[in-house]
Order: structure tokens, then C-alpha cells, then sequence
């Protein structure tokens, strides 16, 4: 599944410009920045609550495929920006980080099981 | 700020402009010395040195899990002097297939190393936390993924790390 596909079957709100043909091939859900650094996968979507521009590092250093922005929270500009220049889409969405995470969950059980 | 800590002196810290070259620091010929800057509470510069390092190793064609090896190390530093210390800075050093990267501040300085290196462990302040910062795994993080790794801090003065990377072994990771 590509982060697109996961846009249009969740529908999240894309934020930037972003690399959203990029493949997940798994989830990882913290607001632990240095967890993520520790236990997140390359490939893996991001689901957490942080919005300041240290997530797109994690994100970059890690090869993150995408971060999903929970409870509608506002995302600082300069977020964006960096995110998009380091080509990882960052997506919002309304609902919290435990039903985000169910739905992304079933989503890519379904597709592997495909 | 010289002063003589468990591996002799700290060095002092070098005021340069951000991502300034500086040709065969330290006596060592041959590398490319590249100052980053790091200021207390300050959370602007963060991850500049090492999303430098990151794309340096990259045009050398360095295996993608060693640069994201080196560039933890380097981003857990530095967030280390912005949320712990008063300033500091980075700077690395590629020489042949060796890289050191070391980051080194002005205190406070580090009381209880093996208790610090203890995951979990976190004596960062609520602002950090609200950032996703202070869990404690920072330094055991830069333990794992470097190669070698020495700390050297007094109480009161400053902190060293100096991070070791061998560029060539990928087989070296420590993480998969
Ligand atoms: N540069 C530093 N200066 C002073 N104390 C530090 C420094 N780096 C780490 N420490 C101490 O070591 C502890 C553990 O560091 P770390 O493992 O990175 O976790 P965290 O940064 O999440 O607290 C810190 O909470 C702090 O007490
Ligand atoms: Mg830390």
C-alpha cells in the first residue's frame, strides 16, 4: 500500500508536498522521539501527536514513509516545510491516536492479506 | 574551559560559524572538521549537523543503515546539549573509512555517568517533554549504534562525546 492509497482509504488530510507514491510496509505509533529512533522501521507510517520540526528529522533519519498528525492538531508551518523538502508527506487527521491506529492497523492487515 | 576529566583535557569550545570546513583539525591531516553550533533551549539548530553528516556520507556512498546509524548518534547529541546543557556544538570528522563525530558543551556536566546511561533514566525538564523529548533512551541509543563511544564530563564544566563510526562495516549495526 502507498501512502496515497492509505490518504484515500482513511481520508487523511495531506498537508504538504510530500513523496506520497512512497510504500508502507508497516506502522509505528509513539510521541517518544527517541522510541522512534529506537524501535521505528524504514518504510514504517508514523502515527503520533508531536507537531514540531524535530518529528521530520526522526522521520528522515529513520526513512519513514509518512506521519500521520493526530486530533486535528495544528502543525507548525515550519513542519511542513522541512517534511516536504525532505520529501516525507506529513497527513492530519480529527480523530485520536487509538482509532487512528486500529484503522491503519485493519487497513494494512487487509492488504496483506490480499 | 580546559580542564583535565577522566580522559584529559575537554576541549574548549570553538566558536564558528554554522558548517564552517576547517582542514586537519587536531593535528590530523587528510579530513574535513565541520562545526555546528548548539544553543541551550534552543531548539532552531537542532538536527543541522546531522542532516549535514546524513547527506556528506550519502555523497560518499556510505551503505544507507550506516548513515542512519551515525546520523542517531549525532541527532541524539545534539538534542542532548539544546535540552540539557547551556551551549555546545558538533562537529565530525571523516577521515578514510573512520568517522568521529564529537559533541561537546559547557555544562553542567554529567554527575553519574553509568546512572545517565541507564535507559530510562531523564532529568529533562517538562518543555522537553512536551516536545516528545526525555525518555531517557538517548544516550543508550548512541551506545547501540556506534561503533565506540567515550564520554567525558565534569561536574560543573562540560561534557564530551566522542562517537566513532567504522564507514566500512555494515555488518558492524547494531540495528537491523
Ligand atoms: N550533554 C549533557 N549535559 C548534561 N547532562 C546530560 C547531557 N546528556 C545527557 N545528560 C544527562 O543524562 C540523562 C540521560 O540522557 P539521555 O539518555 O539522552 O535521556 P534524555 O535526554 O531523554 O533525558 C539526561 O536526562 C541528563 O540528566
Ligand atoms: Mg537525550
Amino acid at each position: 500500500m502507498t501512502v496515497q492509497e492509505l490518504i484515500g482509504r482513511l481520508g487523511l488530510e495531506l498537508k504538504n508536498n510530500g513523496c506520497v507514491e512512497a510504500a508502507i510496509n508497516g506502522c509505528y505509533a509513539s510521541d517518544m522521539l527517541s522510541d522512534v529512533l529506537a524501535n521505528g522501521k524504514e518504510g514504517n507510517i508514523w502515527i503520533t501527536r508531536q507537531t514540531h520540526p524535530n518529528v521530520v528529522a526522526v522521520a528522515a533519519i529513520k526513512g519513514l514513509s509518512g506521519i500521520i498528525v493526530t486530533g486535528g492538531r495544528q502543525i507548525e508551518a515550519e513542519t511542513l516545510e522541512k517534511a516536504a523538502s525532505e520529501c516525507i508527506p506529513v497527513m492530519s487527521t480529527p480523530l485520536q491516536t487509538y482509532d487512528m491506529v486500529g484503522m491503519v492497523y485493519n487497513l494494512l492487515l487487509k492488504n496483506e492479506e490480499r | 574551559m580546559a580542564s583535565s576529566g577522566k580522559f584529559g583535557r575537554i576541549r574548549p569550545l570553538t566558536v564558528m560559524a554554522q558548517g564552517d570546513k576547517k582542514e586537519g583539525l587536531d593535528g590530523k591531516t587528510g579530513g574535513q572538521d565541520i562545526y555546528f553550533p548548539l544553543n541551550g533551549g534552543d531548539f532552531s539548530d537542532a538536527g543541522a549537523g546531522s542532516k549535514s553528516l546524513r547527506s556528506e556520507l550519502a555523497a560518499l556512498g556510505v551503505p544507507a543503515q550506516v548513515i542512519r546509524r551515525a546520523a542517531i548518534c549525532a541527532f541524539e547529541a545534539e538534542i542532548n546539549v539544546i535540552i540539557h546543557a547551556v551551549a555546545g556544538s558538533l562537529h565530525y570528522l571523516i577521515e578514510g573509512e573512520t568517522l568521529t563525530i564529537t559533541v561537546t558543551d559547557m555544562g553542567p556536566g554529567i554527575a553519574d555517568i553509568g546512572l545517565a546511561m541507564k535507559e530510562g533514566y531523564t532529568t529533562a525538564p517538562d518543555w522537553a517533554r512536551e516536545f516528545g523529548w526525555g525518555s531517557g533512551m538517548g544516550l543508550p541509543n548512541i551506545k547501540k549504534n556506534a561503533d565506540a563511544l567515550v564520554i567525558d564530563s565534569v561536574p560543573g564544566e562540560g561534557t564530551t562525546l566522542e562517537i566513532t563510526i567504522n564507514l566500512a562495516s555494515p555488518s558492524n549495526a547494531r540495528q537491523e
